[in-house]
């Protein structure tokens, strides 16, 4: 399915929810706030929020360096 | 200097102009942390006429930060001078009536405590963990502070105001401390303009009391894949936050400073504290272990034992490479220095 991810045109193959888009995208073990078209998916919703095409995604993930 | 023409350009924009000049002269910023990030938005402040900087870092400079931490030179990498004391020299040939305040040690409550009043804090860091205190110390003296943080090609940055909007505990609800690691993907430069650059923007709005330009969302970009993200976490914050809620205990001002050995990110490093009540001479060692004395200036000594590298400071800290872990570093900290 292809979806909108930050702003750019992506194909996703593997993921069917949140959390599975995190796993894909190696930030699963980080610290992020993710918005679903739109609205913010707490972390407690990421395994059940499923993915559809067309989506808008927009994820932010914490770092510590500066 | 004449600071009519030296300031000409900043006033003649129409979202500072004289008063918004005016406001940032008189204004006090804290800085902690002098890397890459710290060391760049202290420059563009103190251009900017920024009243007074208060500039806190525990490190020293060395080769592999050239790259990206601007304020610094080969020789401060070769003197191993601290990075605040680098960085206030090099501000001062900028601008030589700058304010500036150093401290050369570790961010903790009780030191940026002796740093207040103050109207707003940086985050130049490189931990989570004393971002957090940072946080509780903003809130508990209702100031702003501003979060930035790079790694690799991305970056982010968020204005946390007291009474307005979700503090970063709120964001990071539940981050386990314990679990943070090391990114080992390195980092390129305007990765980290482009995070300074956002700061010191939210910075100069601030200051100049400009709040509705305010961005008011959490923001990030990757200056190499060429995405970025703004969100909107109002609904984030938690009115029972142990920060910014209703009765706020402020939980991270209670704590003592970080741990007693601690991998440094990104410097294949391990910094070891003193016990509290451990004194420590530099000249005293210095003395003692003259075979080993490599550098030493006012404010640490460089050792070197073996193929390791043992940096002390005055504060009784030492930074010290080549060893295999905390366990090492310890040990190696007990034999010659003590405790
Ligand atoms: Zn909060």
């Amino acid at each position: 399915m292809q979806i909108t991810l930050n702003g750019q045109l992506q194909n996703i193959e593997n993921s069917q929810t949140v959390a599975d888009l995190l796993e894909e995208l190696q930030i699963a073990h980080k610290k992020t706030v993710v918005e679903r078209n739109g609205t913010i998916v707490i972390e407690e919703f990421h395994q059940q929020e499923g993915l559809m095409d067309g989506d808008r995604i927009e994820i932010i993930h914490f770092v510590g360096g500066g | 200097m004449n600071t009519e023409e030296r300031f000409s350009r900043q006033r003649l924009f129409h979202g500072i102009g004289w008063e918004g000049q005016e406001r940032l002269q008189e204004a006090h910023v804290i800085m902690v942390g002098a890397g890459a990030l710290g060391s760049l938005t202290a420059e563009t402040l103190v251009r900017a006429g920024v009243g007074k900087l208060t500039l806190i870092d525990r490190d020293y400079v060395e080769e592999s930060n050239l790259q990206r931490q601007q304020l610094y030179t080969e020789a401060d990498a070769e003197a191993c001078t601290p990075k605040a004391e680098a960085a206030k020299k090099r501000l001062l040939d900028i601008r030589s009536d700058a304010s500036i305040e150093i401290i050369v040690g570790e961010a903790d409550p009780a030191l940026l405590e002796n740093c207040m009043p103050a109207d707003l804090i940086i985050d130049g860091l490189d931990n989570m963990e004393t971002r957090l205190m940072i946080n509780d110390t903003a809130l508990k003296h209702q100031i702003p502070w501003i979060y930035g943080a790079c790694v690799g090609a991305y970056g982010l940055s968020y204005t946390v105001r007291p009474g307005q909007g979700p503090c970063l505990r709120c964001l990071m609800k539940g981050i386990p401390m314990e679990g943070e690691t090391c990114d080992t993907v390195g980092i390129i430069a305007p990765a980290v303009q482009f995070v300074s650059a956002t700061q010191v923007t939210e910075a100069m709005k601030l200051l100049t009391h400009s709040f509705e330009q305010l961005r008011g969302t959490l923001w990030s970009f990757d200056v190499w894949s060429n995405e970025s993200s703004s969100i909107y976490v109002d609904s984030l914050q938690d009115k029972d936050c142990p920060s910014c809620g209703e009765s706020p205990a402020y939980p991270a001002l209670a704590w003592s400073g970080r741990s007693k050995a601690e991998t440094l990110c990104g410097r294949d490093a391990v910094q070891v504290k003193p016990l509290p009540d451990m004194q420590v001479s530099l000249e005293q060692t210095a003395d003692v272990h003259k075979q080993h004395l490599s550098k030493a200036n006012q404010h640490l000594l460089v050792l070197n034992i073996e193929n390791k590298r043992l940096v002390l400071f005055k504060d009784g800290r030492a930074i010290i490479h080549g060893v295999s872990g905390e366990v090492e570093a310890r040990s190696l900290y007990q034999r010659y220095i003590g405790g």
